[in-house]
C-alpha cells in the first residue's frame, strides 16, 4: 500500500468494494468495445445482488459503461445519463457458480460488436476480470492490459512481447488460454504504459490476431490516463 | 520500519516516514505533498457538502445526522467536540448518499480522520499548510499498521477499519500540536489498544449504521488518545504488540461479526427488517 492508497483513493461512496470496484469492472468492459454499446444486460452474483440497490451497485455499473472513472461525481446519475444516451440497460440477480462472492457478468452489444465478460470485485476496490467472450483470463486493470484473441499456434506471444520489448515497456503479467490445442486463444498482457498506436496497429493486422484491445489502467483516476482513451 | 522503530527516531515521525518512502529525493517529497494538499481540500469539500444538506441515503438510514448536530445547541459547553463530530458524520454520510470521498483507509472509516485533524485545526484556527505533514504521518502509520494485518472489516473487523482511522487520526493530532516521534505513535497505540474487539456488524451490510456515528465516536476517540500522548503518557504495551494482539483478535472473529451484516446490531430484529426491506427493493 502506497501512501497515496491509504490516504485515498478519492472515490464516490458508499463502499470501495461494491461501488468503487463495480464501477472498474464496468468501466473495462467499455473499453473492450470501440464504440459505446447501446444494450447492456447485467448478471449480478451474490452479495453483488444481495446489497446492489443500497450500494449504489447498479449506479456504479452504468458509470462505468458510461466511462466514467470512480471518483466521479456523475456516478449518482448514471442511470439517468445512460437512458439519455440510449443505453438500455437490463439487471438482474444469477447465480454465477464458483465466483468471488461479488461478481456481476456483463454482456454488451451495440450495431458492429458483442461482448461477455465476468468480474470480480476483490474489497478495497480491488478488481480482477475472470473470463472475457468465454476465456478464463486474468487480469487486475491496475495497469494499461494488452487484450488479443488469435489463434493458438506457436511464437504468437513471443511475436506480441517483441513488440512489446521494442516499445521499451516491461511486461507486468501475461496470462493466457485457449478452448483447444490449435484452436481459438486468448491472452491478457498487463504492461507498465500504454503501446504506441503504431504498435497496436502492427499488432491488430497480423493474420493470426482476430481481436485486440488496450485497456486503460483504472485503479487511479481519470487524469492518469488522459486523451488516449477517447473511445 | 515497524511502529516500534518510528517511535524511537529523535525529531517528528512524519520526516521519518516521507524520508523511508523517498529517501533524499525531494521532487517525489514535493509531489506527495501537493498530492496530500489536493486530498485535503477535497475532505474539506465533503466536510462542506455534508454540514449543509439532510438528503437521506439510498437506503434511508442516515443524511441529516451531520447537519442536525451542527445546527443543534451547543449544552456541552464543548464546541471542539461538537465540531468533530459533526465534521466526521458530514464525511461519512456524504459517503451514504454518494458523495465523493477520500477513503481514510477505507470509505466507511473515511470520515475519522478529517473528523479529527480539520476539525481540530479549525477549532485551533490552524492553516492547512500545517496538516500535510500531519497527513503524511497518518498515511504512515496506515501504511505500517497494512503490513502487519488487514486493514478491512471483512477480514478483521471493525477494529481494523475504524482502529486504523483512529490510529492515524491520533498520531496526526498529535503531531500537529507538537508531539514528536515518540508521542505521536503512541497516540496510535493508545486509540488502537482501545479499540481492540470492536466487530463489524452493519445493518443489511451497508455503511451506514453503526459505521456513520461510529465515525464520530473514534473522532473523538483519536483526540482522546492524542491528548494523553501529548501529556506524556504511553502505552505499556509496545506498539508492535499492540498492532500482533489486534490482528490475531481479528483472526478470531467470526464471518458473522466481519461486515457480512449477520451478527451483533445487524442481526437485531428491527436490523433483520431493514435488511429484508432493502432485499426486496433490489435491482
Amino acid at each position: 500500500m502506497s501512501l497515496l492508497d491509504v490516504i485515498g483513493p478519492v472515490m464516490v461512496g458508499p463502499s470501495s468494494s461494491h461501488t468503487a470496484g463495480a464501477c472498474r469492472i464496468a468501466l473495462l468492459a467499455r473499453h473492450m468495445l470501440i464504440s459505446a454499446p447501446s444494450q447492456a444486460r447485467l448478471e449480478l452474483h451474490g452479495s453483488f445482488a444481495k446489497t446492489a440497490r443500497g450500494h449504489g451497485t447498479d449506479l456504479a455499473l452504468a458509470a462505468g459503461l458510461l466511462g466514467f472513472f470512480p471518483d466521479d461525481p456523475r456516478i449518482p446519475q448514471a442511470l439517468d445519463l445512460a437512458k439519455a444516451q440510449g443505453l438500455q440497460l437490463e439487471f438482474s440477480s444469477k447465480d454465477l457458480g464458483d465466483v468471488h462472492p461479488n461478481s456481476v457478468r456483463i454482456s454488451l452489444q451495440n450495431a458492429q460488436e458483442t461482448l461477455s465478460m465476468t468480474g470480480s470485485s476483490l474489497g478495497g476496490g480491488l478488481i480482477r476480470i475472470v473470463k472475457v467472450n468465454g476465456f478464463e483470463i486474468n487480469f487486475s486493470g491496475s495497469a494499461h492490459t494488452l487484450l488479443i484473441q488469435h489463434n493458438d499456434k506457436p511464437g504468437v506471444i513471443a511475436r506480441v512481447a517483441r513488440v512489446i520489448a521494442d516499445d521499451d515497456i516491461n511486461i507486468a503479467t501475461l496470462h493466457s488460454a485457449r478452448r483447444k490445442r490449435g484452436g481459438d486463444a486468448m491472452m491478457s498482457v498487463e504492461i507498465d504504459r500504454r503501446l504506441a498506436q503504431y504498435a497496436l496497429d502492427y499488432l491488430s493486422h497480423l493474420p493470426y490476431v482476430h481481436w485486440l484491445r488496450i485497456l486503460p489502467e483504472v485503479m487511479t483516476g481519470a487524469a492518469n490516463n488522459e486523451a488516449a482513451y477517447d473511445a | 520500519m515497524t511502529l516500534n522503530e518510528l517511535a524511537e527516531i529523535k525529531g517528528l515521525a512524519s520526516v521519518a516516514i516521507l524520508h523511508e518512502e523517498f529517501a533524499e529525493d525531494n521532487r517525489a517529497k514535493d509531489e506527495l505533498l501537493k498530492q496530500m494538499h489536493s486530498r485535503l481540500q477535497e475532505m474539506r469539500t465533503s466536510i462542506e457538502r455534508g454540514l449543509n444538506t439532510d438528503a437521506p441515503s439510498r437506503t434511508g438510514m442516515v443524511g441529516w445526522n451531520a447537519k442536525t448536530l451542527w445546527q443543534s445547541e451547543d449544552k456541552l459547553n464543548a464546541a471542539l467536540l461538537k465540531r468533530v463530530q459533526a465534521y466526521a458524520m458530514a464525511v461519512n454520510e456524504e459517503n451514504a448518499r454518494m458523495g465523493r470521498i477520500v477513503a481514510a483507509p477505507t470509505a466507511g472509516s473515511a470520515g475519522t480522520l478529517p473528523g479529527a485533524l480539520i476539525g481540530a485545526a479549525d477549532h485551533l484556527g490552524l492553516a492547512d499548510e500545517a496538516l500535510l505533514m500531519p497527513l503524511v504521518l497518518a498515511a504512515g502509520i496506515g501504511q505500517i499498521i497494512s503490513k502487519q494485518m488487514f486493514i478491512a472489516g471483512s477480514s478483521g473487523g471493525c477494529q481494523a477499519e475504524i482502529g486504523s482511522s483512529a490510529a492515524m487520526a491520533a498520531a496526526a493530532v498529535c503531531e500537529l500540536l507538537g508531539g514528536q516521534a515518540e508521542q505521536a505513535v503512541h497516540a496510535a497505540t493508545m486509540a488502537l489498544m482501545n479499540t481492540i474487539g470492536l466487530v463489524c456488524d452493519p445493518v443489511g451490510g451497508y455503511v451506514e449504521v453503526p459505521c456513520v456515528s461510529r465515525n464520530a465516536f473514534y473522532s473523538i476517540h483519536a483526540l482522546s488518545s492524542a491528548q494523553l500522548a501529548l501529556a506524556g503518557l504511553k502505552s505499556v504495551i509496545p506498539p508492535d504488540e499492540v498492532v500482533m494482539a489486534m490482528a490475531s483478535i481479528g483472526r478470531m472473529l467470526p464471518p458473522e461479526l466481519r461486515e457480512t451484516g449477520e451478527g451483533g446490531i445487524a442481526d437485531t430484529p428491527t436490523g433483520r427488517r431493514i435488511a429484508l426491506k432493502m432485499a426486496d427493493n433490489k435491482v
